[in-house]
């Protein structure tokens, strides 16, 4: 077989169709890759974004916690030394009551027995004046007699 | 036409472009390779396994490259097809299908290649006659359908079972409620079930070789428009013009033809092999 005009033009044809799918078909294919690479690379930047926004939030999540931690540390903390302070100056206040009520008692059983021994040296000063007055038979003015019955009174506080 | 070389010449040239390059194994037109098909064939398979698996080997998940994102689509469409189709599980038929897919019009691209071209080097170096394009060989899509054909029943048994499968034989499609009817039926349905089967593989090889063959012959028909033409000749400024439309027009329409055709081997392929998986 010699080569002939036939093939020129077959080939002229043939490209021509090349050249039609290349100009009409080929930039929907290539649209429609370039568009799927856009797609996965999108689908694959947006996964790693979502990992490293876990991972954020993860490291936050911890640091909250963490601050979480020493706060609730600190605020056992302050409790404790508030309790220990409350304790102290209830103890505090409930020595100086006690100290208060015992010096109140001491006062009072003080003025008690101040009052129980001036009755006392009444009674023995009344009863000096009547044993004197029955001794002499007669009425003693109490008040004539004040400086003797008096002495009496404390002879017989001291004695 | 017949005005530019002669009935004979165009004859002898439509002759020519038909003749395989033969090469006789034994006695008989039985024992003959077609080595141009067989070349061409195995020519085909090598740049698909090659494309395909350099793509599968360097395969990404992450962004892909625009060649792997072309094979993705392919095995995507084909991947779709096989699940619209078939509902059971199998290994097999998305590979297969995928195969016969990208093989088939990888062969039935062949035809695009101006007709003349492969054939007028080769015979440049010394082979005398050379049709290039494998499935316009009635022995390529025969070999295809009939392996196709050996799968079904391959399938048929691995899913149903080989007693089932054999009992499906005689008791479908018609169905009897007692034991005489299904005697009396089984003869009939036997003979349904085989002439069902065997016009399975030849449909699908005559279909495919059908349509490729006429390209084939409409390319050179076309071709012969110019044929000896001379430039003292006017016709050839009429011819040759003509001839450039015409074969335009039709390569141009062949990339429908080429794609439809391994598509239909494709989905016939998946539809024949979901029925032998079926029960009936």
């Amino acid at each position: 077989m010699d080569p002939t005009i036939t093939i020129v033009v077959q080939g002229i044809a043939f490209f021509a169709v090349a050249w039609m799918v290349m100009k009409f078909g080929w930039p929907h294919i290539i649209a429609a890759i370039e568009d799927r690479q856009k797609k996965i690379a999108e689908g694959l930047a947006a996964a790693e974004k979502g990992e490293k926004s876990l991972a954020e939030a993860k490291n936050s999540a911890n640091d909250i916690i963490k601050e979480a931690h020493a706060r609730a540390a600190k605020i056992v903390e302050q409790a404790n030394r508030r309790s220990v302070e409350m304790a102290e100056e209830a103890r505090g206040v409930a020595s100086a009551e006690a100290e208060r009520l015992i010096a109140g008692a001491r006062q009072e059983a003080a003025l008690e027995s101040t009052r129980a021994r001036e009755e006392l040296r009444r009674d023995a000063a009344n009863l000096a004046v009547f044993g004197a007055s029955k001794l002499l038979g007669r009425e003693i003015d109490a008040k004539a007699h004040a400086d003797l019955l008096d002495k009496l009174a404390l002879e017989i506080e001291r004695g | 036409m017949a005005e530019h070389g002669g009935p004979a010449t165009m004859t002898d040239y439509i002759k020519h472009h038909l003749h395989f390059l033969e090469k006789p194994v034994g006695e008989g037109s039985f024992w003959v390779l077609h080595l141009d098909s067989i070349f061409f064939k195995l020519l085909c398979a090598a740049v698909f396994l090659f494309l395909f698996l350099r793509v599968a080997r360097r395969a990404t998940t992450g962004v892909p490259g625009k060649f792997q994102c072309f094979i993705e689509m392919i095995v995507e469409f084909v991947d779709t097809s096989v699940k619209e189709t078939f509902h059971g599980k199998s290994k097999l038929i998305a590979p297969l299908a995928l195969t016969i897919f990208c093989l088939t019009f990888l062969m039935n691209f062949l035809d695009m290649i101006p007709v003349d071209w492969v054939p007028t080097a080769a015979a440049a170096a010394g082979v005398p006659y050379l049709r290039i394009v494998p499935t316009a060989d009635l022995n390529t899509t025969l070999a295809m359908s009939l392996t196709v054909f050996l799968l079904i029943q391959v399938f048929g048994i691995k899913h149903k079972g080989i007693g089932t499968f054999v009992g499906e034989m005689f008791t479908a499609p018609f169905h009897a409620p007692n034991l005489i009817g299904k005697i009396l039926l089984a003869p009939a349905n036997l003979l349904l079930r085989l002439i069902e089967e065997a016009v399975r593989p030849v449909s699908l090889a005559l279909r495919l070789f059908g349509n490729m063959y006429a390209g084939e012959l409409i390319f050179i028909l076309i071709a012969c428009m110019t044929l000896g033409a001379s430039l003292s000749s006017g016709l050839t400024y009429v011819m040759a013009p003509l001839q450039f439309v015409a074969g335009f027009v039709w390569t141009a329409f062949h990339i429908l033809i080429i794609t439809l055709q391994a598509f239909i081997f494709m989905m016939l392929t998946i539809v024949y092999l979901s029925m032998a998986a079926e029960h009936h």
